[in-house]
């Protein structure tokens, strides 16, 4: 388990260094990702240890985003002051941005 | 109280009180949506960040200080984001199969879904702060905060929209698809990673594993795409 956390935390540093490097528009986790899938691309798959690691962090996705979201606290201002159009925005663009992937992948992929 | 509010004091200013009261308040979370049968509303996500925020209310903790311990927790977002490469390199072959489908349905999906949010919350008068943060709501939080920053957006509020648009997604799924006539779980699945990131993901798991498959490759590419596309955007539409 540690060994594939040390990959994990190994390619996001990588993708970290090389996003702030080349001024890339892309956040260094994502950067790590693509690293990544590279590797593993070439190596034909990730080991059994990789998997069953990052098996267990996904399956937990979940509680990673509760600290972020308990800043809320920190931004209930904004969100007293624009509850209105935020909540229209978000309410419209998501059902608009499902509508439009499905449809268009419904489509297309036969 | 004396000693009980005097140990709280203390703990506060430890990492202890945020990891302790985060991991259990996730386990709540559990315990509540397993007994609610898995209602959208009752999601373990949202459970915990409700009980985390009324702790802090009610004691008057600041966030720093619940942070100095949650941000632990927090910090795995990053090999977690990382990690998806292992789900999205197993879909690698269905992912060429469909490239041409792909491609174009989350492109257009990640630029209607980012673009209209911004559109509609700048219509409506929403602060300049507002509409830039709700630009990377789509994808996963890392990636959201990331981008939240650099187009002058705050990465807190990116952070809270973003929960609330997987909520969304969650909730309206079912009734975009049945709407639109979308039967294909493939594209149920790709869509509700595009526009609900891990949250719509992991309930998509549940229902169906391709779906859930297509969903975690949505949240790469749209990650992917948010992050090169959203900018030039925000650009466009903030000036």
């Amino acid at each position: 388990m540690l060994g594939a956390l040390t990959q994990l935390v190994c390619a996001q540093a990588l993708g970290e260094v090389l996003s702030r490097a080349l001024a890339l528009p892309v956040p260094g986790p994502v950067v790590g990702l693509v690293l990544l899938l590279g590797w593993l691309a070439v190596r034909g798959g990730p080991g059994a240890e990789l998997r069953a690691t990052s098996g267990t962090l996904l399956r937990s996705l979940g509680l990673l985003f509760v600290p972020a979201g308990v800043g809320v606290v920190t931004q209930l201002d904004a969100l007293r002051a624009d509850w209105l159009p935020i909540t229209v925005a978000v309410l419209v663009s998501t059902a608009a941005g499902l509508a439009v992937t499905a449809v268009v992948m419904q489509r297309l992929d036969r | 109280m004396g000693p009980v509010w005097q140990m709280w004091v203390y703990l506060e200013t430890t990492p202890l009180l945020g990891l302790v009261s985060t991991l259990l308040a996730w386990q709540a979370g559990l315990l509540v949506s397993r007994w609610a049968g898995d209602v959208p509303l009752a999601n373990p996500v949202l459970v915990a960040i409700v009980s985390l925020v009324a702790l802090l209310l009610l004691t008057g903790t600041p966030y720093s200080a619940y942070f100095q311990g949650a941000q632990y927790v927090h910090f795995l977002l990053g090999p977690a984001t990382v990690a998806l490469a292992i789900p999205m390199h197993a879909a690698l072959p269905r992912i060429r199969r469909s490239a041409r489908a792909l491609v174009p349905a989350l492109l257009a999906g990640s630029v209607t879904a980012a673009g209209s949010a911004m559109l509609i919350a700048q219509w409506l008068g929403a602060s300049r702060l507002v509409v830039l943060s709700l630009g990377p709501k789509s994808v996963t939080t890392p990636i959201a905060m990331g981008v939240a920053e650099q187009i002058g957006g705050n990465p807190s509020l990116a952070a809270v929209l973003v929960l609330l648009t997987g909520n969304v997604a969650i909730l309206l799924g079912p009734f975009v698809w049945r709407l639109m006539r979308v039967t294909d779980w493939r594209a149920r699945g790709l869509s509700a990673g595009m526009a609900g990131h891990g949250l719509a993901t992991a309930r998509m798991l549940i229902v169906n594993e391709e779906a859930g498959a297509f969903g975690g490759l949505a949240i790469g590419l749209n990650g992917i795409a948010t992050a090169l596309l959203v900018p030039p955007l925000a650009r466009l539409i903030v000036g």
